[in-house]
């Protein structure tokens, strides 16, 4: 297995950073290095909000990203900065949602979903950022289904018990 | 026979560096005496200021040390954390209190932190040389305001008992002065309140004490106790600014 | 022994703290370390420990001395600026012998300058703005596990030297998440047992004021203030024996040595492996004590190297102890970025084959 390196961007309130941290989580399950590493600073709700994650089978030397393997775009801004940091081949998902501009790039694979609408439909809005991680788990195999449906158990599992069918559900929701 | 005077062991039997007719001397020793009363030296932890008093560590029978610069009440709020069952006190004068170290007394009575503030004013740096203090009275000269102090050039002093006073976590706190026999006596039962404030775990308490500075004032230790009743008291009146509700302790 | 946890690198540091026996905290929120703060208030309560936010950092440094005074375990942490408040206290700490373990999540200066990682405080950390001789161990760890282990470990160090021990991380490693391996929770120290095991610490006498402690850094004689900085210094020259950390790899037959420390190893390792492919050796050298400083690895740098480089997110602050380590046998040249830019391990990579070439190599 190679180093992935990918940018989860949106905006503040769109669950951006619990998606990179539920990926770092994912890879320690299946014993891989991982690194997270969030933009931090004065802006908060209603900001820009992204983070790097770094999943790979050997020692992360920076947690610091200059180009990427797959970018996750939540909203307009967060496409039109991290769509050019994709190396050729890359993968990028893009919430159609909310971005109704074409990507630039011939170079990349995109999928296209409406991750906001059918958050929707399910009834909660704030699940987008799930829909979009079970997309982005089952196109890339970063990390597997199974240690991603782990970290929801952990993630939404004691507290949120409520939200833990919710949130299984919307991972599951998107089938490509 | 029947002694009338003795050494308290709360005090060590050396000499202080005070100046003649300084009151530092009297209340070091009515805080010591009060504990030696409620038998409480041996669990006693003192912070000692920047100033005159940096050395009260050589002479208060306590385990103490010293606090730079009018971070004390920040000491002994940690000290109190580590040892929640002994009496922590800070001792300090009017630039290391009133001036450098305002944010830390007034945070520390704002917290309600369960300590004890001696607090000595003198209107006057006393170490440094007799320069001006936050409590240096309009009119008076000092090193740093050699004409005497103006409200123009320098504001008006600030009353220290007035501002704590203001703040919910202080729960006692007085003016006495160290200037006459009866006044003495009131200082030493306002320090034992304190006393017992802490011990019940109340809050935060600060006793000012009025206090001398001949050598600064430039007169001698009579006429300094005139000054301090004359010239202190009325703009700093003695007496009870806060005390628990329904006056118990 | 723990399984791994991916934990932000502030969180993990308290955590470690924690475990460390840490039971009092003082803090004051800045950027980009408020996680440690937030975390310490929520934990520490619950776990029969002590948590204030302080007024500022200068009462945070003071409530430090005062518990590590009364025998306490002590951890306090800041950023850049923060720290600069603090130095006063840390010189009163090296006098007074009170230990506490001290944190920065560095970031940028001068000024208020960012929030984003910077090295730009080596001085601040090593030379120190407090007045006076003295001195303080700082140790930089560059990941995650490493922290935690250093954190842990100076909890201990600190009350065995009776100095503060101070840890070099930047915004980086307080921000980042990595997978940990958390330690074993020590025991927290109850109040009756401090006087057995500290001695000199204030705790009140009892009934023998034969045992009166003071704590103090006063000493008005210049004789005796002499024999005290003589003492401490006897300390610090014990210190310079047994607490030097490195990590070297590769020096033997480098064509270039390369110096960097925390955040900036860790990207020059990659760097390293980048200029392998291309056919040129690289050393390096990670000091992970500041200070002492690892002098004594510069020795094994070999005849074959052309220069030595200090590669720091700072206009060049190590670089003086890299000169002194090299003593004058290789060129140094400088590799920086600062501001808040962290390079990337290809230009790391570029810049060295450039400054080798101007070598002649």
């Amino acid at each position: 297995m190679a180093t992935h390196k990918m940018f989860f961007a949106g905006s503040g309130g769109q669950g951006i950073l619990l998606m990179g941290q539920m990926v770092g989580s994912a890879a320690i399950h299946e014993d891989k290095e991982s690194t997270f590493f969030p933009s931090y600073g004065p802006e908060m709700r209603g900001g820009t909000a992204n983070c790097t994650v770094i999943v790979s089978d050997k020692t992360i030397s920076s947690p610091v990203i200059f180009e990427s393997d797959c970018v996750v775009a939540m909203t307009l801004p967060s496409m039109l900065k991290f769509e050019p940091t994709l190396k050729p081949g890359g993968v990028m998902f893009v919430n159609t949602s909310l971005i109704h501009q074409e990507p630039k790039r011939d170079d990349i694979t995109v999928y296209k979903i409406p991750v906001s609408e059918m958050a929707n439909e399910l009834g909660n809005p704030r699940v987008a950022n799930i829909i979009m991680l079970g997309a982005f788990v089952r196109v890339t195999n970063i990390v597997t289904q199974e240690s991603m449906e782990q970290v929801i158990h952990e993630v939404f599992g004691e507290s949120k018990a409520a939200l833990l069918d919710l949130e299984l559900k919307a991972f599951n929701l998107w089938k490509g | 026979m029947n002694p009338v005077y003795t050494l308290t062991k709360g005090m060590l039997p050396v000499e202080t560096i005070y100046c003649p007719g300084c009151t530092h001397g009297i209340s070091h020793r009515i805080i010591m005496e009060v504990l030696e009363e409620v038998d409480m030296l041996g669990k006693t932890i003192g912070c000692g200021p920047i100033g005159c008093s940096v050395l009260a560590h050589r002479y208060m029978n306590v385990d103490m040390l010293e606090c730079p610069h009018g971070r004390a009440p920040a000491v002994a709020s940690a000290i109190k954390r580590v040892h929640p069952d002994n009496f922590v006190f800070t001792y300090q004068g009017d630039g290391d209190l009133a001036s450098i170290g305002t944010a830390e007394i007034i945070h520390a009575a704002a917290r309600g932190e369960k300590i004890t503030t001696f607090f000595i004013n003198n209107a006057i740096y006393g170490m440094t040389g007799g320069q001006m203090a936050p409590t240096t009275l309009i009119g008076q000269k000092s090193t740093t305001s050699q004409s005497g102090r103006t409200v123009e050039q320098a504001g008006a002093p600030m009353r220290i008992c007035e501002l704590i006073a203001n703040l919910d976590g202080a729960v006692y706190v007085e003016r006495v002065a160290l200037n006459t026999a009866g006044n003495i006596s009131k200082a030493k039962r306002a320090v034992r309140r304190a006393y017992d404030i802490q011990e019940k775990r109340l809050g935060f308490s600060l006793i000012e004490f009025v206090s001398s500075c001949p050598t600064h004032w430039g007169k001698s230790p009579v006429e300094s106790m005139q000054h301090l009743k004359e010239k202190m008291l009325p703009y700093y009146p003695l007496g009870v600014y806060k005390e628990p509700e329904g006056g118990e302790v | 022994m723990s399984k791994k946890v991916l934990m932000k690198g502030n969180e993990a540091f308290a955590e470690a703290a924690i475990r460390g026996g840490c039971r009092y905290y003082f803090g004051y929120p800045i950027t980009p370390q408020n996680e440690i703060p937030e975390y310490m208030s929520r934990e520490l309560p619950k776990r029969d420990g002590y948590f204030i936010q302080a007024e500022s950092e200068l009462a945070a440094v003071y409530m430090a001395y005062g518990a590590g005074a009364a025998g306490g375990k002590v951890f306090i942490t800041s950023s850049s600026p923060g720290i600069a408040l603090m130095q006063e206290g840390f010189s009163f700490m090296c006098s007074a012998e009170v230990p506490t373990v001290a944190l920065t999540v560095s970031r940028c200066g001068p000024g208020i300058g960012g929030i984003q990682p910077g090295q730009a405080d080596y001085f601040q950390a090593t030379r120190g703005g407090g007045n006076g001789d003295y001195k303080v161990p700082v140790f930089a760890p560059s990941n995650l596990q490493e922290g935690v282990d250093l954190v842990y470990e100076s909890m201990d160090l600190t009350d065995k030297w009776r100095n503060p021990v101070f840890i070099f991380a930047d915004g980086l490693l307080g921000q980042m998440m990595e997978p940990v391996v958390l330690p074993e929770q020590q025991k927290f120290v109850e109040p009756h047992e401090i006087r057995a095991l500290k001695p000199w610490a204030l705790t009140g006498y009892g009934d023998d004021d034969t045992k009166r402690n003071t704590i103090i850094s006063l000493r008005i004689q210049p004789e005796d203030l002499e024999k005290h900085v003589e003492k401490i210094f006897k300390k610090y020259e014990q210190m310079e024996k047994e607490l030097v950390r490195v990590e070297t790899t590769g020096i033997e037959d480098a064509d270039v040595v390369i110096v960097a420390f925390g955040t900036m190893a860790r990207i020059t390792k990659e760097a390293v492996e980048i200029l392998a492919e291309q056919g040129i050796k690289t050393g390096l050298i990670r000091p992970i004590s500041l200070w002492p400083f690892p002098y004594q690895a510069f020795d094994k740098i070999t005849s074959k190297t052309k220069v030595v480089i200090s590669a720091e997110l700072s206009m060049g602050q190590m670089i003086q102890d890299v000169k002194l380590g090299v003593n004058g046998r290789f060129p140094v040249r400088l590799l920086s970025r600062t501001g808040g830019v962290v390079p990337a391990s290809l230009e790391i990579a570029e810049r060295t084959k450039k400054i080798l070439e101007e070598m002649g190599g």
